[in-house]
């Protein structure tokens, strides 16, 4: 079995802290790691190598050529093969470019490789961006049925099985491969690297794709093949401290509300 | 300077693991006394037991400074979790690489790269701690084994090891000159271990007595030459000496950043303390010095990966940066006033781990003796 994992290299929130003089979030600052739901992504694929060693698991980002970084990461705990989408026509893209550059990136590699992908994984949404649709566009420019949202999955003749967290519970759900699954926060953590591991991947040339190694329309990638516009960015406004009423009892307390809400003009 | 990219990208390993797995928990090694079993399988996992030890005994069969950036990261957060890896790349393991046969080596050193097996290493006595030469333990010869007679005291990991590097007299008319070491399996007749000793820091992996009433070891066990063990014994605490000191700008830095942390937010006198310029002042004479230290540690470590002779260089590492730690762990522990006195603060839990790194694998006197002997000469 062949699994595609798409990682997105993204500022480490952790280290991330909030400039008090402009209320902005310095982002280049920080230092970038691979997406955490991304980790668990590739966690999940690397389990079901863990349980059969013919699984092949290839990593991809599309980013600047910083993201190799991301990818050395994901080669130290076990993915077997990274590659980098990387071009300067893909910059601005939104997701929807993203996930139609990625989908066209994936069948490039399934020739390269000689191979197809049974199942592509990808982090359910990053800890940047936040939009979660990546995964399922990637989906719809493959035709390929998806199950979002997953926290256990299991692959049995030629179909994946998945948990998946709803707003309710979870649902067990099943669906015929190749498929994408939008991987959320797994029981289990991630693994980490062992110092050879480490040492390893970090030597690893990380071979790069472009626009033109991939069967795509131009005009449906970079910002002019994104319908999302970016208007305006601005730091919203803080509200102010409400009131706390504290009285002896409910009944004088609702009595005082229902006159604020009066004067205000609300009731 | 001191580091290439791998340096970096193994710090970078041992920095995730002790800040994700160690920080939440340091407090609690403390407090149960006992480090997790999941944190040594991790450790075991990444190839942390193993750094230092050849890769044809199973080890990473990486240098001096990838085993100091490791403990370093570590030891910011928790001592305690670094002694058994330590051990492993030190003194658990190189007195075999130093004097053991090729089947010695072949027979232990993998179990203890790869964490399954605990190698203690049995010197210091109730009469002989820096004083090792004074030791009674005997080893007489009968047959084709010797039979070991004794006691060990202060033995890190004896109640869970699994064979010991016992040093004991062969010829005890001889003094340092008539002590052998041999390999010794802990489930032989003859051995127990005494109680626990309940220590004031580094909490959190057992130490104990390792007692000797006719133990049987076989002569294929003698690790060396017979006579020659003193010898390997200073050998191998050399060794350890840049560990040590490595634990020693780690928790400094520990303690560093548990004053700055606190400095920035408590306020006094309408201000935060770190507006005060008598703690600015201090915060950065620790600074200055913890820097010292680690140059002295990086120094040691690079010069022993250029097979240069570290003894001078380890024992000012290990002298300097440990009496320095105890400065800053003291300093920052002030700076915290009455909360750091109250074990809610890590820094009372850094304060009481510091304190046996200028006590252990060679006292500070013990270090200087090291240092004047090579600088005045005989």
């Amino acid at each position: 079995m062949n699994i595609l994992v798409c990682i997105k290299q993204v500022p480490d929130i952790n280290e991330l802290k909030v400039d008090a003089a402009t209320n902005t979030l310095p982002i280049d600052k920080a230092p970038n790691v691979v997406n955490t739901l991304d980790t668990y992504a590739l966690e999940t694929a690397v389990r079901l190598k863990d349980a059969d060693p013919e699984v092949k698991i290839f990593a991809l980002t599309m980013g600047p050529e910083q993201a190799k970084e991301a990818l050395k990461s994901c080669l130290s705990v076990g993915a077997d093969k990274a590659y980098r989408l990387g071009d300067v026509l893909l910059e601005d893209s939104d997701t929807l470019a993203t996930s139609y550059a990625l989908s066209g990136a994936a069948k490039v590699l399934e020739a390269r490789e000689g191979l197809t992908f049974d199942l592509i994984l990808c982090g359910k949404q990053t800890t940047d961006g936040d939009s979660a649709q990546v995964g399922v566009q990637l989906a719809e420019h493959l035709s390929y049925p998806q199950i979002t949202s997953a926290v256990e999955i299991s692959v049995d003749a030629g179909k994946v099985r998945a948990r998946r967290e709803t707003g309710d519970g979870y649902e067990v759900v099943e669906t015929a491969l190749p498929a994408v699954v939008t991987i959320s926060k797994t029981e289990y953590e991630p693994r980490y690297a062992s110092v050879k591991s480490k040492m390893a991947a970090n030597r690893a040339e990380i071979p790069v794709l472009t626009v033109a190694d991939l069967e795509i329309d131009t005009a449906l990638i970079g910002l002019n093949g994104s319908p999302t516009k970016l208007k305006n960015t601005y730091v919203p406004q803080r509200k102010k401290g409400g009131i706390k009423l504290e009285e002896e009892n409910g009944e004088i307390a609702a009595d005082k509300l229902a006159a604020l809400l009066s004067d205000a003009g609300i009731v | 300077m001191f580091f290439n990219e791998d340096h970096e990208y193994i710090r970078s390993l041992a920095k995730e693991f002790a800040e994700k797995d160690l920080a939440p928990i340091a407090n609690d090694i403390d407090k149960n006394d006992e480090v997790p079993q999941r944190i040594y399988d991790l450790m075991a996992e990444m190839g942390f037991f193993g750094l230092k030890i050849p890769e044809q005994y199973g080890g990473q069969g990486l240098d001096t400074r990838s085993y100091v950036c490791v403990m370093e990261e570590i030891c910011k957060k928790s001592i305690a979790a670094s002694l058994i890896m330590s051990s492993a790349n030190s003194l658990s393991t190189a007195p075999m690489l130093l004097a053991g046969t090729e089947e010695q080596k072949q027979k232990y050193i993998p179990g203890i790269a790869s964490g399954e097996d605990f190698m203690a290493f049995g010197l210091t006595e109730p009469g002989a701690g820096s004083d090792a030469g004074a030791m009674t333990t005997k080893a007489v010869e009968d047959g084709d084994s010797y039979i070991l007679n004794g006691r060990k005291c202060f033995i890190t990991g004896a109640p869970f090891a699994k064979n010991a590097v016992i040093f004991a007299k062969t010829n005890p008319e001889k003094g340092s000159k008539g002590i052998t070491s041999l390999i010794v399996d802990m489930s032989l007749p003859g051995i127990s271990v005494g109680k626990h000793e309940d220590k004031m820091g580094l909490r959190g992996v057992a130490t104990s007595d390792i007692v000797l009433e006719d133990v049987r070891v076989p002569k294929s066990e003698i690790l060396g030459e017979i006579d020659r063990g003193f010898i390997t014994a200073m050998k191998t605490l050399s060794i350890g000496r840049i560990g040590v000191a490595t634990q020693g700008i780690g928790i400094s830095q520990g303690a560093m950043d548990e004053a700055v942390k606190y400095i920035k937010e408590r306020k006094q006198f309408g201000k935060r303390l770190a507006d005060f310029q008598s703690l600015q002042f201090k915060i950065a004479d620790m600074e200055t010095k913890l820097n010292a230290a680690r140059l002295l540690v990086y120094n040691a470590a690079y010069n022993m990966d250029e097979g240069n002779d570290v003894t001078k260089a380890a024992s000012m590492a290990k002298l300097f940066a440990t009496e320095t730690a105890l400065e800053i762990v003291s300093d920052a522990l002030q700076m915290h006033g009455g909360y750091g006195y109250i074990k809610e603060y890590s820094i009372e839990r850094l304060y009481r781990d510091a304190r046996v790194l200028t006590i252990f694998e060679g006292t500070s006197q013990i270090q200087q003796m090291v240092i004047s002997g090579i600088v005045i000469g005989k």
